[in-house]
């Protein structure tokens, strides 16, 4: 019988202890673990939040606007142009554009239904037409701030100081333009939301099938093994291959369809592949294999005893997957498929291969539209000299941010809604 | 392998019957050459040893043992004077007039009364659903105690409450025949009690096929016993059958009498 230890390190080997425990030992290597752990994640947070920074960096800052008429010379008088009554913008407008371009913009939404911010914003636009000619980052804008008012009065004497938030209401809201100043990403945004959902309504139901197949349907042999594997290796598949696989399907070979002809929208001669309809399954070929493997593990996790209380009750397998299956699975379907769609907004190379419009300044109006999409605009935007196009590049990744975020949110919201009922 | 004449007997006084009943999974023989004949409206315990093949035993009466890939029978096994492994027969209907009561309670995570109705509805019952559940939940000793929360999740009630609720489940479909997996195993003592208590109830109206490690239980609870065994080989075959009262105090096979008082198993 081993008498208890008074101490708890071990002694001297004068003693026969059959555990060596090495205690200290042991601990110290555990805490140099944990330090090891704890930077590595103190690297990823850094690295995250300098890329934060640097986008935030360009896209606010002071800006140096120079207008081709002073809105004070607008103006006439003491009251500055920005508060002067509707009425008198109006006039201001008509006197100052040509008759085609005001009967134009009367035609999109007439000047009674229009906002007096809105007449000043189309005044300022047509009008004054600012350019920016210099512009600093936001390190600068906080902490040079004399310096660039130095600057500003000795170099651009006429020109108009301001702090500009290249991220605003107005830059979401607008449609693309060739000025900077001006340009807005609405039309990308919706183009990104349109290829999104046509990717999703067309890989969500094949991709959760294709699943099910697999794995309450398919018996073990070689051809299914075979299945397995390939599209395990297509999720790996360069993203520009599907665009490649896109242009000569989708745009090329099904040309009717994808433009619209077969359903009479575009005259058959003159149709054009490169819509909305073909981006969008060409992405969601890119994201069917995520979402099978996503659903596939999803399936699997269901235990089985809930199947096999259905079978024991007379149900088909068709019945057992339907009302036990998959209800259990979809929190782990909408999680894989949240992350195939977030891979999905960020796409650039096939869709530049499938054509996405360089510049286009309507909204698309449906499936069979022209169309440009957020990454696309980005990437424009960021190969132009120019360097105020750097800002207006930042602001666009920052709305590309707040999407993917908002449609992450909403889609953890619903798992979470759907597993809270369990 | 022998058993009382009346068994045998082909005028249908048997609920259901396996004839030189082979199991295998691959090439593994899992149960050997069973002559079975249950005895209707009574409740008969099957026991053994652990590995023996009780429970696929028991789910070769309702064909669940075809849910593995690998499983497969020779022989026959009648029910309703057909053979339920042939070919033309739809194993979907014979699981619906045999039902499954499992060892661990496995409610569907749907409300109480859904857990009921869901069977009934997928088998397209035409009635008055209200009043088939209600009635299913009396059957199973629950109504009283989950009648004011029939909405409420499965999940919510305790494990001998949930147990009860499978067992409502299985008999909401009017099954013939109600086998029963360690029905008890994982519960209390006290809901122990309640679930034999409701196995008698139930053997009025129903063949109740239990199995069972747990040989008090057997005793107490069991008009008829089969106790099988595991040969050289592994393979499960059954070594006798009997009135429970015969096997119990007087068997004829010493190796039964070795696992009766607890020798070995």
């Amino acid at each position: 019988m081993r008498q208890p230890k008074e101490q708890s390190q071990p002694s001297p080997s004068s003693q026969e202890e059959p555990f060596d425990t090495k205690l200290a030992r042991r601990h110290r290597l555990g805490r140099i673990w944990l330090v090891v752990f704890q930077a590595s994640t103190i690297v990823g947070i850094v690295a995250l939040v300098a890329l934060l920074l640097s986008i935030a960096n360009s896209a606010f800052g002071y800006v140096i606007y120079e207008y081709d008429i002073d809105p004070a010379e607008l103006a006439g008088g003491d009251v500055p142009l920005e508060e002067l009554p509707k009425e008198t913008l109006i006039a201001i407008l008509q006197e100052n554009i040509s008759d085609g371009a005001f009967r134009r913009l009367e035609d999109l939404k007439p000047f009674a239904d229009r906002s007096q911010a809105n007449v000043y914003r189309l005044v300022i636009e047509r009008v004054a037409e600012p350019k920016a000619v210099e512009q600093w980052t936001l390190y600068q804008s906080l902490f040079n701030r004399s310096a660039i008012f130095e600057e500003a009065v000795r170099d651009y004497p006429d020109g108009e100081l301001r702090f500009e938030s290249w991220f605003d209401p107005h830059f979401v809201t607008a449609p693309q333009s060739s000025d900077p100043v001006q340009a807005g990403v609405r039309t990308a945004i919706l183009g990104s939301l349109w290829t999104i959902l046509v990717a999703f309504l067309f890989a969500f139901p094949i991709g959760v099938g294709a699943a099910l197949y697999l794995e309450e349907y398919a018996a073990d042999n070689f051809l299914n093994r075979l299945i397995r594997t390939n599209i395990n290796n297509l999720a790996g598949v360069p993203s520009i291959i599907y665009g490649m696989l896109g242009l000569a399907i989708f745009v090329r070979l099904l040309e009717q369809l994808t433009s619209g002809a077969i359903f009479g929208l575009t005259d058959p001669t003159t149709a054009n592949g490169r819509t909305i309809l073909s981006a969008g399954l060409t992405l969601g070929l890119l994201i069917l294999p995520l979402i099978i493997i996503n659903a596939q593990e999803a399936v699997k996790a269901v235990p089985n005893s809930l199947r096999q209380a259905s079978f024991g009750l007379g149900a088909t397998r068709w019945q057992t997957v339907w009302h036990h299956v998959l209800p259990n699975a979809l929190s782990g379907v909408l999680t894989g498929t949240i992350l195939a769609v977030s891979r999905a907004i960020g796409e650039t190379a096939p869709l530049v291969v499938v054509g996405a419009s360089t510049y286009i300044t309507f909204d698309p109006d449906g499936p069979f539209s022209k169309f440009t999409t957020l990454p696309i605009q980005i990437y424009q935007w960021t190969a132009r000299p120019q360097d105020v196009f750097r800002n207006i590049a930042a602001a666009a990744i920052l709305m590309l941010l707040v999407l993917l975020l908002s449609l992450n949110a909403t889609a953890v919201l619903l798992r979470n809604r759907y597993s809270r009922r369990l | 392998m022998s058993q009382p004449a009346e068994f045998a007997s082909p005028d249908g006084r048997y609920a259901i019957e396996a004839r030189r009943l082979n199991i295998y999974y691959g090439d593994f023989l899992a149960i050997k050459d069973v002559d079975f004949a249950i005895k209707r409206r009574k409740i008969t315990a099957i026991i053994g040893p652990s590995g023996c093949g009780k429970s696929t035993m028991l789910r070769s009466f309702n064909r669940m043992n075809e849910l593995v890939p690998t499983a497969w029978t020779r022989g026959q096994v009648f029910f309703g004077g057909q053979d339920i492994y042939q070919p033309d027969i739809d194993p979907v209907e014979v699981r619906r007039r045999i039902g499954m009561v499992f060892q661990k309670p496995n409610p569907f995570p749907k409300s109480i009364y859904e857990n009921v109705a869901w069977g009934a509805r997928i088998n397209g019952f035409r009635g008055d659903m209200d009043a088939l559940v209600e009635q299913a939940l009396i059957d199973a000793a629950l109504w009283e105690e989950v009648k004011d929360k029939l909405d409420q999740s499965g999940l919510s009630l305790s494990g001998g409450q949930q147990q009860r609720l499978c067992i409502a489940r299985a008999i909401a479909v009017e099954p013939d025949i109600v086998l029963m997996d360690e029905p008890a195993s994982s519960l209390d003592p006290i809901a122990t009690l309640r679930i034999e208590e409701l196995m008698r109830e139930l053997a009025k109206n129903y063949t109740i096929i239990v199995v069972t490690h747990n040989m008090q239980q057997a005793g107490r609870v069991s008009d008829y016993t089969a106790f099988f065994s595991i040969d050289e080989k592994r393979a499960g075959y059954l070594v006798e059958y009997g009135d429970t009262q015969k096997i119990f105090t007087n068997p004829e096979k010493k190796i039964t009498e070795d696992y009766i008082t607890g020798r070995f198993g």
